[in-house]
């Protein structure tokens, strides 16, 4: 696995979009992308880089409650996306779905699971090839955002685009 | 006295080296009416078992028939006689001038062969007469299984209700942030004791239901990546995927005979049907075939039919259908969402969760839909499974910063936390032990 890889499983990372997606909360705005929420600091990033995807593409996209449909902020981005992904054609795409907690259990399953088909369906519109394209659902399981409030359940119903099998 | 051995306690006690060896039977007069509205617990006295181990095992007896709402036990300091002979009448005059109803007597020994032998009396104060007796031995693991056999009996003998105290629940035991939880799969006592972990953390996994045998549980792992549904032997810890379909499954049960799951299948469309898969056979068959997510299938006791979610309607309604995935029918309407219906094991109540006005409702409605009752609100619950008398629903809140699991009764007036460790969510009530 290359280091682009490795950088987008980094712990550290992770928890760095996390804690700035907590800060988020104060705001009214609901960011819709990693550089919304301050990341595009690191525009440095290496063009083609996994980095370059989540700080200056924007690796996820939000969803209205009990809603699966593309918003049209949403659909912007995943315009970026298909093209950045159609530009750098050697990684393979997992879609997650994820949904906020004031759902139960499996039904939120279910749920991410449109939410992260709805967003593969759109990517392929743009011409992104369904052969590198794979969706998985977290439900509720993996919520980024930790306060219980409206601003938190926000960030969490979301779909995001993950890169893997980079440098084949 | 005629001395009767109680075939089905002994048949099935006998497996887990727990044998009862003679019951001591007399006319009921002492009854509590648990289907009355308002069900004025029973003051009921438990002074220590005598032996070694007889406080140990009546404070377990003693805890299980409080939990249950339906019994009062009383202060021991207010005790007037001391019991020094567990098999002799009391002093009935003793038991009623602290209006005692009903006293349990008995005593817990050690053989000369290691095993240990308990033994309880029930005696009706106002009666004045000897209800039940019985004896068990048992091994010394089973020390608090015998505890809770005794409170099932008590309970049983007056409520003339089966007890729900010797069972278990398979639940996931949750440590961690709440965007890093870490969730294992656990199993305990359903007083909370005896807590063993049957998988290791390192993936997630939600939504373990037991097997009618109670050797087997089904549930659903991301361990493969793919989140999907598995069988677990508890004891060997052998594990199996269930079925082989491209997509997710999720939302598993068995079927009352045990020879199926149902659960949800993803379809490549993001929308979910549920089907039907026979253990033995390995066929499959789709029950339904909608662009909605169908989820949390659970069938009726008799097999005949299944209750699941459905957001076919716009949002997510509770819907019956035949077993063979015929006659699909919606049948809340209440103004809210709802979702996880379960089916009660007497098969006279569906139990759900529903969202209403900002709240999470644990409730029950007749199997046709209507009679809807609301159990329990908070603002964030979910998820209720049935004690196998169909009287008690266990469940999961969410509050200062985790879930935690909580029993209610079916008059709602009855909440009790449920203690455990770590976080905990997903309970499935397994049925009486054997």
């Amino acid at each position: 696995m290359g280091r682009i890889a490795a950088l987008t499983r980094n712990p550290a990372m992770i928890a760095l979009v996390a804690a700035l997606a907590i800060t988020g909360c104060a705001s009214k705005k609901t960011p819709n992308s990693a550089a919304d929420l301050g990341l595009n600091g690191a525009g440095a990033a290496t063009p083609g880089s996994a980095q370059d995807f989540t700080v200056n593409i924007g690796d996820r996209i939000f969803f209205d409650t009990d809603s699966t449909s593309i918003r049209a902020d949403a659909q912007t981005t995943l315009s970026r996306q298909a093209q950045w992904l159609n530009q750098y054609k050697q990684y393979a795409i997992v879609v997650e779905g994820h949904a906020d907690e004031r759902g139960t259990r499996e039904y939120n399953l279910a749920l991410g699971a449109r939410r992260a088909a709805a967003t593969r369906d759109f990517l392929v519109s743009k011409g992104v090839s369904s052969s590198r394209l794979k969706t998985i659902s977290y439900g509720k399981e993996r919520p980024v955002a930790v306060c219980d409030d409206i601003s938190c359940w926000s960030q969490n119903r979301r779909a995001v685009t993950t890169l893997s099998g980079a440098g084949s | 006295m005629k001395s009767i051995l109680k075939p089905l306690l002994m048949v099935a006690a006998m497996a887990m080296g727990i044998v009862s060896v003679a019951t001591l039977p007399a006319r009921a007069t002492l009854e509590l009416n648990v289907n009355k509205g308002n069900v004025e617990p029973m003051p009921i006295a438990i002074p220590d078992f005598q032996g070694e181990l007889g406080a140990q095992i009546s404070a377990i007896v003693t805890a299980d028939l409080k939990r249950s709402g339906l019994f009062a036990p009383i202060d021991k300091a207010a005790f007037v006689e001391k019991i020094t002979n567990p098999d002799a009448p009391p002093r009935y005059e003793d038991w009623k001038v602290i209006n005692a109803q009903a006293l349990v007597t008995g005593s817990v020994s050690k053989e000369a062969d290691g095993r240990i032998r308990a033994q309880y009396r029930l005696w009706d104060i106002f009666g004045n007469t000897q209800l039940a007796g019985e004896q068990f031995f048992a091994n010394d693991a089973n020390q608090r299984r015998v505890a809770h056999i005794i409170a099932d009996a008590i309970y049983e003998k007056i409520t003339g209700e089966k007890g729900y105290f010797d069972t278990r629940v398979v639940f996931i035991d949750e440590s961690g942030a709440k965007n890093a939880r870490k969730k294992r799969l656990a199993i305990m006592d359903q007083d909370g004791a005896n807590v063993r972990y049957l998988s290791d953390g390192k993936s997630i996994v939600l939504t373990p239901r037991f097997s009618p045998n109670r050797q087997e549980i089904t549930y659903m792992s991301y361990e493969s990546g793919q989140p999907r549904v598995y069988l677990l032997q508890i004891e060997t810890g052998q594990r199996e995927l269930v079925g082989n379909f491209p997509g997710m499954t999720f939302a598993p049960r068995f079927s009352p005979d045990g020879q199926k799951v149902i659960m949800s299948l993803l379809r490549d469309d993001g929308n979910s049907n549920i089907f039907a898969m026979d253990l033995r056979s390995r066929s499959t068959t789709r029950l339904t075939n909608s662009t909605a997510i169908d989820t949390s299938p659970s069938y009726s006791p008799d097999g005949s039919k299944i209750v699941f979610t459905s957001d076919r309607g716009g949002r997510a309604q509770i819907y019956v259908m035949g077993s063979d995935g015929s006659g699909q029918t919606r049948i809340s309407f209440g103004d809210g969402v709802y979702s996880t219906p379960v089916w009660s094991p007497r098969g006279d109540l569906i139990a759900f969760t529903k969202q209403s006005g900002g709240e999470f409702q644990i409730g029950v409605m007749k199997t046709d839909g209507s009679g809807e009752r609301i159990l329990s609100s908070g603002f964030q619950q979910e998820g209720p499974t049935w004690a196998p008398n169909g009287r008690v629903l266990m469940f999961f809140r969410d509050s200062n910063g985790g879930p935690k699991l909580v029993s209610v009764d079916l008059t709602g007036r009855n909440e009790q936390p449920i203690p455990t460790a770590n976080f905990a969510s997903d309970p499935a009530w397994s049925p009486l032990l054997e």
